[in-house]
């Protein structure tokens, strides 16, 4: 499989792609992962506080079968593999981008695939605030609202960004897999050069790329996180 | 200030029910500072919860300055919580705001102007005595310190009764003694109806003027401090007033039986009892524990003797230290 990879002949060719494709692909995919993410947990952050806060003994009670039904949604949402996934929202891509292919129409599977995962994500972190510091928050007469606004999502800050970096190296990884379905960048250059043309070097190098993506969003988050953080004494 | 009548809660677990209380009635005067003591798991904290109506009373009624909270509505007993703040065990500040903005918390939430709330959180701290700390977080502070910024957060909506739910109980006993301090200091300052809910008689010694003594979700005594410090009268009670330090295990190693004795300090201080009684009626008690006290500011001696049984001993004993002025004694079974 790896015979002549680095042949003077695959070399060139490598050269010119990196340069040609390699930027714009570089663009594409982190385009689409920060609007990805961007979109999901914007659905996703509200449905993880309402898991938490809805809860029998939660700040504002839901009725017991919204929350389930919410359970059940977010449960069957995250069990479908995200390629399959892809192939069933085409008709909401159709809807909402006007085509099922392409970069933009990828957005649409990672949103979908994403929320539920960020939902779950966020229940965790909301989980995570001290339960007696909201009923401090309640024994001073805070609405259900202001708790959720003003005491429980300040005081989740760094988990909830630690959270989201979770969320977005993990679409990074699935707007890669999206270059089945046309959607650009550094997934879509693995796949035409590297499965459909046995250009290895080529699926090599946007690998590459997408680890050092992948790297940087860690980093920027982790960092984020700690320095969020007014419990660590400084 | 505070009535509380017939309260009873009772709790629904997978086995069973659990009774926290029964058919509670309290009065708390306007500006006392009232102490409900109890060892854990006597319902003290559930009690104080009902007050605000954190936990709903299963029955009864509670009225605080003059309004029935338990049939309140939602919006009415928000409003009404405003009136009675609370200070926890565990500070419960926010730990992603600073002291400032903590103590602005609940002025934001009945919707003050941002440069009012700041203006007069700045004064609260000031007057807790942490005016440099304005721009410290929690994590930066002592637990002292912490208990601090949560009583000045306490008072931002101009309460007019403040629960302390074991708000010492996480701290050291000099640092406990300065938080005591300060709530006296606000209670004489303000006139805010405090009520304290501890499992150390020492607090209650240091700054109640009365108290209830709760066990097993009931009320088994009521009265001044100093009355019930001198001649408790339940089990629970006689528990709770021995001198502090007592150890337990000291205590079962005893042979004869054991008398208290408490004493006005002030009056009695001069005459060496024990010394005295030993010579008098040859009767030779030991010292298993003693302390002085200061309720309502008065000094007041406490001590636990062990007396011998044999030949009547124990009875001369008692009737001798019962015939000094301002001294009583009573024998303390286990």
């Amino acid at each position: 499989m790896f015979d002549g990879l680095f042949s003077s002949e695959s070399l060139q060719e490598a050269l010119r792609i990196l340069q040609e494709e390699i930027p714009f692909a570089i663009w594409e995919t982190f385009y689409v992962t920060v609007l990805s993410t961007a979109f999901a947990i914007v659905i996703g952050l509200p449905l993880g506080v309402l898991l938490v806060v809805g809860e029998k003994n939660g700040v504002r009670p839901l009725p017991a079968w919204l929350l389930k039904a919410l359970n059940v949604i977010i449960n069957l949402l995250r069990s479908i593999p995200f390629l399959i996934l892809m192939i069933m929202v085409f008709p909401l891509s159709r809807l909402i981008i006007g085509t099922t292919v392409g970069t933009n129409a990828s957005i649409v599977p990672l949103v979908v695939a994403a929320f539920p995962f960020i939902a779950r994500l966020v229940e965790g972190s909301m989980r995570e605030v001290n339960p007696n510091v909201v009923e401090a928050a309640q024994s001073m007469g805070a609405t259900p609202f202001q708790i959720i606004w003003k005491v429980m999502i300040p005081e989740s800050i760094p988990s909830l960004i630690s959270n989201a970096t979770v969320a977005i190296t993990t679409i990074l990884g699935y707007s890669a897999m999206s270059g089945i379905i046309g959607g650009g960048g550094l997934g879509k250059i693995a796949i035409d050069y590297g499965y459909y043309r046995y250009k290895y070097l080529i699926m090599v190098l946007a690998v590459i790329l997408l680890i050092l993506l992948v790297q940087v969003f860690q980093s920027i988050g982790t960092h984020l996180s700690i320095k969020s953080d007014k419990r660590l004494k400084k | 200030m505070i009535e509380l009548n017939h309260l009873s809660k009772t709790f629904y677990v997978s086995d069973g029910t659990v009774e926290a209380l029964r058919d509670i009635t309290l009065h708390i005067e306007d500006g006392d500072i009232y102490g409900i003591i109890g060892m854990s798991g006597a319902g003290k904290s559930t009690l104080v919860r009902c007050i605000n109506m954190l936990e709903r009373p299963t029955s009864g009624q509670v009225i605080v300055d003059g309004k029935e909270m338990d049939t309140m509505s939602a919006a009415e007993l928000r409003e009404a919580r405003r009136s009675i703040t609370m200070i926890f065990q565990g500070f419960n500040l926010l730990m992603q705001r600073n002291c400032l903005q903590n103590v602005c918390f609940p002025m934001e939430l009945a919707g003050l102007k941002k440069s009012e709330a700041r203006q007069r959180a700045m004064e609260l701290l000031e007057l807790v005595g942490l005016p440099d700390k304005a721009k410290a977080y929690p994590a930066q502070l002592s637990g002292g310190q912490q208990q601090r910024v949560a009583i000045a957060r306490a008072l931002a909506s101009n309460p007019k009764v403040l629960l302390c739910d074991e708000a010492t109980s996480a701290l050291d006993p000099n640092t406990t003694h300065a938080i005591l301090s300060l709530i006296q200091e606000i209670n004489q300052k303000l006139g805010i109806t405090v009520v304290v809910i501890t499992h150390q008689m020492s607090v209650v010694e240091d700054i109640c003027n009365h108290v209830a003594i709760l066990d097993g979700g009931i009320v088994v005594e009521e009265g001044p401090v100093s009355e019930v410090f001198s001649s408790p009268q339940s089990a629970a009670a006689k528990k709770l007033v021995f001198p502090s330090g007592v150890d337990e295990t000291l205590l079962s190693q005893t042979e004869g039986r054991r008398i208290r004795l408490v004493f006005n300090g002030a009056q009695v201080t001069g005459a060496p009892i024990i010394a005295k009684m030993a010579v008098d009626i040859g009767v030779l008690a030991n010292i298993i524990a003693a302390s002085t006290r200061t309720i309502e500011a008065q000094a007041y001696g406490n001590m636990l003797l062990d007396v011998p049984t044999e030949d009547g001993q124990f009875e001369r004993a008692l009737a001798y230290l019962r015939a000094i002025p301002n001294v009583i004694a009573e024998e303390v079974e286990d």
